[in-house]
């Protein structure tokens, strides 16, 4: 009982399985304007966005390297293939995508989910689609669901243009260049005034070539009255070179409008995930974003609500885990800059085996937001004495009514619960995860059913072997 | 001679470095109820806990055997899946555990099966019906903002559902109202009769042994047991309390 062995190879076999890469295309390793341009031509971008690529790269290249948070010295761009295409067209139907590649799919359990309890699938492999659906109902609603490609050059191409890095400008830090430069994959969202979709959307993107990047750009826009649960999922397989995911992920809420943006993200251990994700939030409008943070060597991840509109609401549920070499630096940021408008933050982080888990919040309250309400919560768990957690609150209010309430918890297991559960026949082992599980219940009870029972999965499986 | 249970052997237990049970021996056989008493502070929870496997008690001397096999150094959950359960006096609150997905939990590791959704609402439901608890506990998180009278509830709950061979319950009446001490009492006594259930009971009150059949009982002061006798004790300390036995 006393004795505690630290086993720090957990079985992972149900992501970490690699396919032999089989892709179509492959582009060179690192960063240059031929690169761009390439993976432009490959694309058929338009014009516009063959410029665009080609400004952001030039600000990649003028703005300095992130100084702050996590070490990503272990991330080498030149190294970095950024446009891998997989050996296929985007398919309509799973029988036409080629075997390996549904394997993986199936093996992640994304088919079945789609019959039992989602209204459109998009799979994303390496850097493009390879299958995309949506359900009859949901398209007759007039709900547009669309990889980003379709969109660019489709009937949506203008409104496309129109939010395309809008709210997440490529000046906005060094990865958001990087993302405007080599972007691929990624799906498009017009859900059109007042409809509201009773099931979720979801896109799955898994990264499995080696020392490649996965840059999708994801653009939801909601409009007045509508309704939506988009729920993202990634993983992918173990290799021992650096992987980068520099996704981006813009949401636009019209006018009491509702979104709720949902992700369980189990990148493997050697990813370094630079994902940024902002929702402009307009009168009335909520966005509720539910976020475990599972995987990756580094995290940064900051999902942002601009609360634009009176009343706007924002709503940030999250739980992050961090074992053994990992380094997730996760939080949240709220804008308040429209009167009445009110935001909760609700986070969890959890530390194992000397993972390090960093909570950053900031709440801004503009001069324009009276009466602005925000509550920020952060509760950590550490698992044991070689872990850490650590929460960053900033708060930035120039308003004199501002009602702001922040709380910070950080505990342990409690020995006597570990001992209360045991005494009724559960393993110790069982017993912990059991512990572990409730403490991110905030997001579990947020998710639908089967994506709970996939998170307390993964929690499972990060607390297996930790007991002697 | 009924093959013991319990048996209790010179056990001596230390809370860190200091020694809170001197030696106790005690025999309990199968379907036995017997009554544990002494003052505050005696060491009662304390042998409780030890019997169960808290490793906060280590156990220095001494030994626990239950039905034939040596548990003494036996971890807690192999413990409760020998037959051993303990109504723990403080119950301790588990957040985002539901009550019943912990009972299911607990029942299938106990088991060794998977349950069915639909067989388990069913147990529940009738051990919660026979100890009047209304059916929304079942989801609610474990014990969490549970009152002390619910949370005792919810103890006998899950002992009706887990079925042990030997069930020590710590206080369990304490903090009770009149009528939960009869439900509870009620449900106590559904273990005792139809499931053939030994039992150690530790209490201050004589109130919850009245509709139950007792066995034996124990004073317990100051790390030892100082007297065993009949069921008749259990008055006796009532009307005068411990102050006779201690003087000896
Ligand atoms: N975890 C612990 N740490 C320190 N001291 C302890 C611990 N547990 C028990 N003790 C001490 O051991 C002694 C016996 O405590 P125990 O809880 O067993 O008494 P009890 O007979 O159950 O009393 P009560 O009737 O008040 O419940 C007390 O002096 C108590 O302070
Ligand atoms: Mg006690």
């Amino acid at each position: 009982m006393e004795e505690k062995t630290f086993v720090e190879d957990i079985d992972r076999s149900l992501y970490d399985f690699r396919n032999e890469d089989k892709d179509a295309y492959r582009i060179e390793e690192g960063l240059t304007k031929e690169i761009v341009e390439q993976i432009s031509r490959e694309k058929h971008d338009p014009e516009w966005m063959r410029e665009f690529r080609l400004k952001s790269l030039d600000v990649y290249n003028k703005t300095p390297m992130v100084q702050w948070g996590p070490s990503i010295e272990g991330l080498n761009m030149d190294n970095i293939v950024t446009y891998v295409r997989p050996n296929t067209k985007m398919q309509g139907k799973w029988e036409d995508v080629p075997d390996d590649i549904k394997d993986t799919f199936e093996r992640l359990g994304i088919p079945q989910a789609e019959q039992t309890s989602l209204a459109g699938v998009g799979a994303q492999y390496d850097s493009e689609l390879v299958y995309h659906n949506v359900r009859k109902e949901v398209e007759e609603q007039g709900v547009v669901y669309t990889d980003m490609e379709s969109a660019l050059n489709g009937p949506y191409a203008d409104m496309v243009k129109e939010h395309f890095m809008m709210l997440v400008p490529p000046t906005d830090h060094k990865f958001a260049a990087l993302h405007g430069a080599v972007w691929s994959g990624g799906s498009f969202v017009y859900v059109p005034k007042g409809v509201k979709v009773a099931i979720p959307l979801q896109s799955y993107f898994r990264l499995n070539a080696k020392g490649a990047g996965q840059f999708e750009h994801t653009l939801i826009i909601v409009d007045e009255g509508a309704d939506l649960h988009f729920i993202e999922g990634c993983s992918a397989p173990k290799y021992n070179v650096a992987n980068l995911h520099a996704g981006c992920v813009e949401l636009f809420i019209a006018k009491n409008a509702k979104l709720r943006y949902s992700t369980i993200e189990n990148w493997s251990k050697n990813m370094y995930n630079l994902n940024t994700k902002r929702a402009l939030v307009a009168e009335g409008g909520t966005i509720e974003w539910v976020s475990g943070s599972f995987g990756s060597h580094v995290s940064y991840l900051y999902p942002m609500s601009v609360l634009n509109g009176e009343g706007a609401h924002s709503e940030f549920t999250g739980v992050t885990f961090a074992g053994h070499g990992q380094n997730l630096d996760t939080g949240c940021k709220v804008v308040h800059n429209a009167p009445h408008t009110t935001s909760v933050v609700n986070t969890r982080s959890i530390s194992k085996s000397g993972g390090i888990s960093t909570f950053r919040s900031s709440v801004v309250v503009t001069n324009k937001a009276k009466q602005a309400k925000s509550s920020v919560s952060c509760q950590s768990l550490m698992l044991d004495n070689i872990s850490r957690s650590d929460t960053i609150p900033a708060i930035d209010v120039r308003t004199a009514d501002a009602d702001i309430g922040h709380e910070a918890k950080i505990g342990r297991i409690s020995d006597d619960a570990v001992f209360y559960l045991m005494s009724r026949g559960i393993s110790e082992e069982e017993a912990r995860a059991m512990i572990v599980s409730g403490f991110a219940d905030n997001v579990s009870k947020e998710l639908p059913l089967e994506y709970a029972v996939e998170m307390n999965n993964l929690i499972r499986l990060e607390m297996q072997g930790s007991i002697g | 001679m009924a093959e013991e249970l319990l048996q209790v052997r010179n056990l001596q237990v230390n809370v860190e470095d200091k020694q809170i049970l001197h030696s106790i021996d005690l025999d309990i056989k199968p379907g036995e109820t017997h009554v544990l008493m002494g003052p505050n502070g005696a060491g009662k929870s304390t042998l409780g806990y030890a019997l169960m496997g808290n490793p906060k008690y280590t156990i220095t001397g001494g030994s626990i055997v239950f039905n034939g096999e040596d548990i003494t150094k036996l971890s807690v959950d192999k413990r409760a899946k020998a037959g051993l359960f303990l109504s723990f006096q403080n119950p301790l609150e588990v957040p985002g555990i539901s009550l019943s997905s912990f009972l299911k939990t607990a029942l299938e590791q106990q088991r060794g099966v998977r349950i069915k959704a639909w067989d388990f609402r069913k147990e529940l439901r009738q051990a919660m019906a026979l100890l009047q608890m209304d059916n929304k506990y079942a989801e609610r998180d474990l014990n969490t903002g549970f009152s002390g009278g619910e949370k005792k509830k919810a103890e006998i709950l899950q002992l009706l559902m887990l079925n042990p061979q030997l069930a020590i319950l710590d206080e369990t009446d304490s903090g009770l109202d009149v009528d939960a001490v009869k439900i509870v009492s009620q449900g106590i006594k559904t273990f005792q009769e139809h499931r053939n259930g030994a039992l150690l009971i530790i209490t201050h009150n004589t109130k919850i042994l009245e509709a139950l059949h007792v066995d034996k009982t124990h004073i317990l002061a100051q790390g030892s047991i100082i007297k065993n006798a009949g069921p008749e004790l259990v008055e006796e300390i009532s009307k005068h309390g411990f102050e006779q036995f201690l003087q000896k």
